[in-house]
């Protein structure tokens, strides 16, 4: 599991898709820097929470639950 | 990080624009880009009979949803290919979007009107899934373009789409599409004129957009198109964007400006000689068109085009015939 830690901290659940995944990340932890950290590329993926969209500033904190949503779609034209 | 318009929270950054916006403002921005667009490439008017194709993915539900806000009356169509729960579910989407909002949705399911699905028909005929979808949507979008006397073809194809195939086409010179490459195709004998007004949005603002207004798409990729050559371009595409803001831009909107035009000729050529396909009356340059061959070599057969129920409809002088 991707930052998990030894102790039983309530982290931050983030779900992939293509294909679907959980991790639990430790919080506190940007936007910018969660993607980073997963070597996702910010104009690849969304982030999303409660069915609203998160700006790359925004700090994740434990309890927080987010999706990251892959934007890149499509097949030969 | 404030909205650029209102100085408010924004939610999402647009990078190529060195821009933030709020959800209302975001809003605003789409609709601006999708407007200028339409006006610079003279797509459409307020007065067309407009037809959309529609996946049940992000980008076409979009612009549907977009056109609509625009003030424009606007139909859709949606191809089910047979792929296996990934067309089940998207034509789920497309239907929930135009149940919620009393719109016409044209329906044409692939196996059950051609006898093949696209997973068993493209390995049959010894094609590329993606090719054989790609063959079998064009040919389905012109048909029933003209038999709905649409004046336009809408697609949802945006700014990464045509940034990557531009840089397909470049990277293996095929000249012959790079003049093709254009946001508008006029039309022709026996096609419908087609029309691309996303192209001043990235699929990013696209997610964005359905996020925003509560629209709900498929999110998963299509199984087949995994792994495939235009997913790697945008890949490939996106890593540059992240260290150069604007280059997809800069890509795409410089060639139309300063390099299709030397293209164009040998576009052109392809679109002479045309006749009506001897199977469905569609125009080709074959005695039978490439959807119909691929019908054949996938194992599925042609509707009976002169049966009982079958009227005549004029599609154009080389779209000859009756279709049901």
């Amino acid at each position: 599991m991707f930052g998990l830690s030894a102790c039983d901290h309530v982290r931050v659940k983030v779900r992939l898709h293509n294909p679907r995944r959980d991790l639990d990340i430790e919080g506190p932890i940007t936007i910018i820097n969660l993607l980073a950290r997963l070597d996702l590329n910010r104009e690849a993926v969304l982030v999303v929470r409660d069915g609203e969209l998160v700006p790359g500033d925004e700090s994740l904190s434990d309890d927080d639950s987010i999706e990251i949503r892959p934007v890149i779609s499509g097949g030969e034209q | 990080m404030k909205c650029v318009t209102c100085r408010e929270p924004a939610i999402i950054d647009i990078r190529r624009h060195n821009s933030n916006f709020c959800a209302e403002h975001f809003i605003e921005q789409c609709h601006r880009q999708v407007r200028k667009a339409i006006e610079e490439f003279s797509m459409f008017e307020k007065s067309d009979k407009i037809l959309v194709a529609v996946s049940g993915g992000k980008d076409s539900l979009a612009i549907w949803d977009l056109l609509l806000d625009l003030g424009y009356t606007v139909d859709g169509l949606y191809i089910g290919l047979g792929i296996g729960d990934y067309s089940d579910t998207s034509l789920d989407y497309a239907r929930a979007y135009a149940k919620t909002r009393s719109l016409h949705l044209i329906e044409v399911d692939v196996p059950t009107t051609f006898g093949f699905d696209i997973p068993n028909g493209s390995r049959a005929a010894k094609r590329v899934p993606c090719s054989a979808c790609g063959l079998s949507k064009r040919h389905l979008f012109d048909e029933e373009a003209m038999k709905g006397g649409y004046d336009v073809l809408v697609t949802g194809h945006n700014l990464d789409d045509e940034a990557a195939v531009l840089f397909g086409n470049t990277l293996h010179w095929h000249t012959e599409y790079l003049g093709r490459q254009l946001p508008v195709l006029p039309a022709r004998d026996g096609f419908p004129r087609k029309v691309k007004p996303l192209v001043r949005l990235a699929e990013r603002e696209t997610a964005a957009y359905c996020i925003v207004k509560g629209i709900d798409y498929l999110i998963d990729e299509c199984p087949m198109a995994a792994g495939n050559k235009h997913l790697g371009y945008k890949n490939a595409l996106n890593e540059i964007e992240a260290g150069s803001p604007g280059a997809k831009h800069s890509f795409y909107f410089g060639f139309l400006d300063r390099a299709a035009e030397f293209f164009a000729a040998e576009a052109s050529i392809d679109r002479e000689g045309l006749g009506a396909c001897a199977s469905c009356g569609a125009p080709t340059t074959s005695e039978t068109c490439a959807f119909c061959r691929l019908v054949e070599r996938a194992g599925g057969q042609l509707p009976e085009r002169n049966g009982v129920n079958a009227v005549a409809v004029d599609l154009g002088p080389t779209r000859l015939g009756v279709v049901q």
